[in-house]
């Protein structure tokens, strides 16, 4: 049976050559963006290096003021983190990083852009980064203010040249020059409370602002470390406790807030605490989803109308030979599911090759998509409820025509 | 075998109401070869329609092996035109996407059967009508006479007790036409299959074993 819809849904789709363009078409292309959407959405939120201890740790990205008809909200600042976020007992330890700046520096006559940032020595603890030679700085080093840094794989690359080890040799950033003592595996930019081309003590800063700046905002991230999953949420109430005691810096703000969240909830932080990041960032991506699905679900189901009345003296046919309503509705579907999967196949090779395209243009840094099975079964349920949002109504609909009005319809 | 009670059909449009069958009664014994005639518009293929439970009467009662037939469902409607019946037309509605071999298959997969069982079978089918050479054509490469003798395959394909032929040699040139004609005689004879067919010839229909005629969807012998 399934051999015989199978033939005669190739002979279909063999038939009508423009059509079965148009179908394929939409339905690749459609997958297409989806799967490149889900693989870039599945290496931000998914990736979890160098972060690996993720579903212990909580972020504390973001710190604001409100008043009467004014709000200031920025990531908070090395003092705020150092002097009350320290204080909380149940996490095991915090890190403590900068957002990293942009400056240039030279080598070989070449100007090289390069990203920096500042850490504790309890981030190399946190954080699991790849050393592929050396080690990072430890607190005695921090506490010294030594001049070294730890570098990314295509820093190295970039400033070194193709050389077997760069660890003892300087690197000059923003008219400084550091020892490198550490060589990470690249971060992508979009994890971007971990990427940086260079990593100093933040003792270095040439600013000082971790020293003057006693306010309680000034450009640093915070990742509390729990002991267990389970102490997250002690660690997010004890934080919540100490918020609400601190005291606004100025007479125009009347409350302050903060939170520790997960690595999801502070990844797509809005700063606004009616509105969860999380529920705006689903929403929006469900709607571009759906908006980007029902177009070709619709030009499908209009397609198929046409194809199946075009075969109404078939349908004639089959039902005079003994073909029930409902064999008729499973032979549509199966033919759509056939048409869809063919697409959905095309879609996902093509997939393939735009990731390819992308990850070779470097449009954004250490970024490397790929397709993997969470994707790729994504990918395929999409095809499959394509072939039977598609195909169900309009096999319905012509599994009740009359068979002697399907049999004059030649 | 077949009795047809009293069966009306009438066709209503929002303004017009036109009574293409009215008050027909008829039996039809089992091994009987029964041919149908009159104008066009008289309501022949109705008729025919009718008996191959494909449309509903208005009024009367269908009766085929003593078993009443204006209750099945959708699915025991199917099961019944699958088992007992086997359909020709006129313009022989052949899938012109499927071989012939394929196209013969057809009843048969809506029966429990295995893909061996249905090649057998067709193969076997397409032998009676003196096509085994012609199995992996297409219908777009046949003859008009040799897609009417695919059709027949078809129909008895599934060794179904009665046929029913909606003007099987309207489309074919007098020789053509005789020849289908005696595959179906042959049929009658050698298989005992009881056949309705509805005709214009009244060559054919004096080889058949009795005539009815239909006049203003009237029998009138």
């Amino acid at each position: 049976m399934l051999k015989n819809y199978f033939k005669i849904a190739i002979a279909v789709l063999r038939r009508r050559k423009f059509f079965t363009f148009i179908s394929l078409f939409g339905i690749s292309f459609t997958l297409t963006i989806l799967l490149v959407l889900t693989a870039f959405i599945d290496k931000v939120v998914g990736d979890n290096y160098p972060d690996k201890k993720r579903d212990r740790s909580l972020y504390i990205s973001r710190i604001s003021q409100e008043g009467k008809d004014m709000m200031s909200s920025g990531p908070p600042s090395f003092y705020f983190l150092d002097h009350f976020v320290r204080t909380l007992k149940t996490p095991v330890t915090i890190a403590i990083s900068s957002g990293f700046n942009g400056t240039n520096t030279y080598a070989n006559n070449k100007k090289i852009a390069v990203n920096y940032k500042y850490t504790n020595a309890e981030y190399w603890d946190v954080l699991d980064y790849n050393f592929l030679e050396g080690k990072a700085f430890n607190k005695q080093q921090t506490a010294n203010a030594e001049k070294v840094a730890v570098i990314s794989t295509d820093m190295k690359k970039e400033y070194f040249g193709d050389v077997p080890t760069v660890v003892g040799q300087y690197i000059e950033a923003d008219n400084v020059k550091y020892r490198v003592i550490g060589v990470v595996q690249n971060v992508p930019i979009t994890s971007y409370i971990t990427y940086s081309d260079i990593y100093l003590p933040y003792t270095v800063a040439k600013d000082g602002g971790y020293k003057t700046n006693k306010g309680y905002q000034g450009g640093y991230f915070g990742i509390l470390l729990a002991n267990s999953a389970g102490d997250r949420d002690k660690i997010h109430n004890e934080y919540e406790q100490i918020v609400k005691r601190l005291p606004p810096e100025q007479k125009m703000f009347t409350s302050v807030s903060s939170h520790a969240d997960t690595y999801i909830r502070s990844y797509v932080d809005t700063g606004d605490d009616r509105h969860s990041g999380v529920f705006i960032a689903v929403t929006a991506i469900s709607i571009f989803a759906f908006i980007l699905m029902i177009l070709p679900t619709m030009n499908l189901v209009n397609i198929n109308i046409t194809r199946i009345m075009e075969r109404s003296s078939e349908i004639g046919v089959r039902k005079a030979f003994g073909a029930s309503s409902q064999t008729l509705v499973y032979q549509f579907i199966v033919e759509n599911i056939i048409l869809t999967l063919l697409g959905g196949l095309i879609g996902i090779i093509l997939s393939f090759v735009v990731l390819q395209i992308l990850n070779s243009a470097h449009l954004i840094a250490n970024l490397e998509l790929s397709i993997n099975f969470t994707v790729l079964f994504i990918g395929l349920l999409v095809c499959l409820v394509f072939g039977l949002i598609s195909g169900v109504y309009p096999a319905w609909r012509m599994s009740k025509l009359n068979v002697v009005t399907a049999l004059k319809a030649q | 075998m077949i009795r047809l009670q009293n069966i009306e059909k009438v066709y209503r449009t929002d303004t017009v109401e036109t009574l293409a069958l009215n008050k027909v009664s008829l039996d039809v014994a089992r091994g009987e070869f029964l041919s149908i005639m009159g104008p066009s518009g008289c309501g022949k293929s109705t008729l025919l329609n009718i008996i191959g439970l494909l449309d509903e009467p208005s009024k009367g009662e269908i009766r085929i092996d003593d078993q009443k037939t204006e209750n099945l469902s959708d699915k025991q409607l199917a099961q019944f035109r699958n088992k007992k019946l086997g359909f020709i037309f006129q313009s022989y509605h052949l899938i012109n996407d499927l071989q012939v071999l394929d196209n013969v298959e057809l009843p048969l997969l809506y029966r429990n059967t295995t893909a061996k069982e249905r090649k057998q079978l067709a193969t076997e089918a397409l032998a009676k009508v003196g096509l085994s050479n012609r199995i992996k054509h297409f219908p777009t490469q046949l003859s008009g006479g040799q897609k009417q003798r695919v059709a027949i395959a078809r129909a008895i394909v599934g060794n179904p007790e009665i046929i029913l032929a909606d003007e099987p040699t309207g489309n074919l040139d007098s020789a053509m036409g005789n020849e289908i004609m005696e595959i179906l005689l042959q049929l009658n004879k050698n298989d005992g299959t009881t056949i309705i067919m509805v005709t214009h010839d009244e060559n054919m229909a004096h080889k058949t074993h009795r005539l009815v005629r239909l006049f203003d969807g009237s029998q009138v012998q």
